[in-house]
């Protein structure tokens, strides 16, 4: 049984990857910071 | 149980105009959670000074003992993964999903409430236990969803969910830290208050997952793809039952595969910042190691989703054939560069394996699929689990005891290594041959070809 006809709308997609995508960059920007230390 | 129907396969089901594209988020949301257990350590020092706070008392933990909080959660990742695998693919993701949010976000609840009991037993139990059958189930449970939205792309799908187990200990370090600082006074260390923080926006972060997966409908393929008409030689079109995959030679190949690959990565990743200053003393710096570290955890993840993605354009079989033979030509460089004292190449070298071990990971359910189909490859997937649960043990036992062997044995520290950089790169042969083995599974073993009983069952 499919659920309810529920197209998905662009803005759906936006808040979805936007959910997960935020909290990812700001790891990878955070552990980027720390191995720029690296080069120092 | 009707409160629960809307857990069911049957209610998951995508309806007309539902785009692939939300499925990646919602294994995200897993797996960036489930990420978090390799970032576990920032609170094994915490957890020594509960009582001496600002040191460890007589009657605090030892750091031994609580490492058997991380070591106890990958067992049960493994032992759940294996022994849950069917009950996953046959009750569908969101009911995984969710009860994979429940028993993690709830393991760190217990582990809170053993932190205010200062006790081991109970941490062990709430972390270790309960916690890592969320680590499994939330591990798997996207697995074959993402396969079957995907069939034309299936490597890069499951590349982009392992992706976020790689990215979940980015997010989870930085976060841990903030957290600890936040709660932590000069008469109370902040663990069990970020435990429940950590332990509430994790179930709910996941059961957001969990509300957001669909599978496909019956017979739904993506828009202007064809399935191939026939099977070529090393991807099927037909469905090995989970428990018969073990007796194919085929599993055993793909499991010595990931094992040897995985034991070659896992052994320095641990083991990296105190390697790359033994190997090259007053050149780099505590602070320059942690920077190196970090670089690693960043190609580690970043390789989940470049190899992966590599293998849906050059096959499965010629993906790994690419780890092991670059992956033995970097590992025997490495001693040289000790040698020359080339910290750039050293570098280099280690940031492509860093990025083979993580592809490894990625690119295996891909691998699982073509040879074993897509009915019950999250199943067999959680099977071949154990192989990272042998090549955690294997991998830094090889690297710490044979540095230790060689320096009791009058090696210089910057040599230390050398031996075990050769016996990685042995070891990368091997998994080159095992995967060289790699045939299709006989016909026997599809479903089809199965006594009518388990054809049942397994509908």
């Amino acid at each position: 049984m499919a659920t309810p006809a529920q197209r998905t709308r662009p803005i759906h997609l936006i808040l979805a990857w936007g959910l997960v995508g935020i909290p990812f960059l700001y790891g990878v920007l955070q552990t980027l910071k720390n191995a720029l230390k690296l080069f120092q | 149980m009707s409160g629960l129907a809307f857990l069911d396969r049957e209610r998951t089901v995508a309806g007309p105009g539902f785009s692939r594209w939300m499925v990646p988020p919602a294994a995200l949301c897993i797996h960036l959670c489930i990420g978090q257990a390799y970032a576990f350590s920032v609170f094994n020092l915490p957890l020594t000074k509960l009582i001496g706070i600002t040191h460890s008392d007589a009657s605090d933990w030892k750091l031994t003992d609580v490492g058997w909080i991380f070591t106890l959660g990958i067992v049960f990742l493994g032992a759940s993964a294996a022994l849950l695998g069917r009950w996953v693919e046959e009750g569908g993701p969101r009911r995984a999903m969710f009860t994979a949010a429940l028993c993690f976000g709830g393991g760190f609840l217990v582990s809170a409430a053993g932190v205010y009991a200062h006790s081991l037993g109970i941490i062990l139990l709430g972390y270790g236990v309960i916690g890592g059958f969320g680590l499994g189930l939330g591990y798997i449970s996207p697995v074959s969803t993402l396969i079957k939205w995907f069939p034309d792309r299936p490597g890069m799908a499951t590349g982009m969910a392992i992706m976020g187990f790689g990215g979940g200990a980015l997010i989870a370090s930085p976060l841990s830290v903030w957290l600890l600082a936040k709660f932590s006074t000069p008469t109370h260390v902040g663990v069990a208050e970020s435990f429940i923080c950590l332990g509430v926006v994790y179930t709910c972060f996941m059961l957001m997952g969990a509300a957001l997966v669909r599978v496909p409908a019956p017979g739904w393929r993506p828009a202007g793809w064809t399935p191939p008409a026939q099977a070529t030689r090393l991807v099927t079109t037909a469905d090995v039952y989970v428990y018969e995959a073990l007796r194919t030679p085929q599993f055993w190949l793909i499991w010595w595969v990931l094992c040897l690959n995985v034991t070659a990565g896992i052994g320095v990743l641990g083991q990296a910042s105190a390697m790359s200053q033994e190997m090259f003393p007053g050149k780099v710096t505590a602070v320059a190691a942690a920077g190196f570290v970090g670089l690693m955890s960043l190609f580690n993840m970043g390789g989940r989703f470049f190899w992966a993605s590599i293998s849906d354009l050059i096959g499965r079989k010629n993906t790994y054939f690419c780890f092991f033979v670059l992956g033995t030509i970097l590992y025997s460089l490495v001693p040289s560069t000790g040698a020359t004292g080339s910290v750039a190449l050293f570098v280099v070298c280690f940031l492509i394996i860093l990025s083979m071990y993580g592809g490894g990971f990625a690119t295996v359910p891909a691998y699982l699929k073509d040879m074993f189909g897509t009915r019950y490859v999250g199943a067999i997937h959680g099977l071949l689990l154990t192989a990272w649960s042998v090549a955690g043990v294997l991998g830094p036992v090889l690297v710490n005891y044979i540095r230790q062997y060689q320096i009791d044995h009058g090696v210089p520290k910057a040599q230390a290594y050398n031996v075990t950089m050769y016996i990685m790169a042995g070891l990368l042969v091997i998994g080159f041959f095992c995967n060289l083995f790699v045939t299709a599974v006989h016909e026997r073993h599809h479903m089809d070809r199965q006594v009518p009983e388990r054809a049942v069952l397994a509908d």
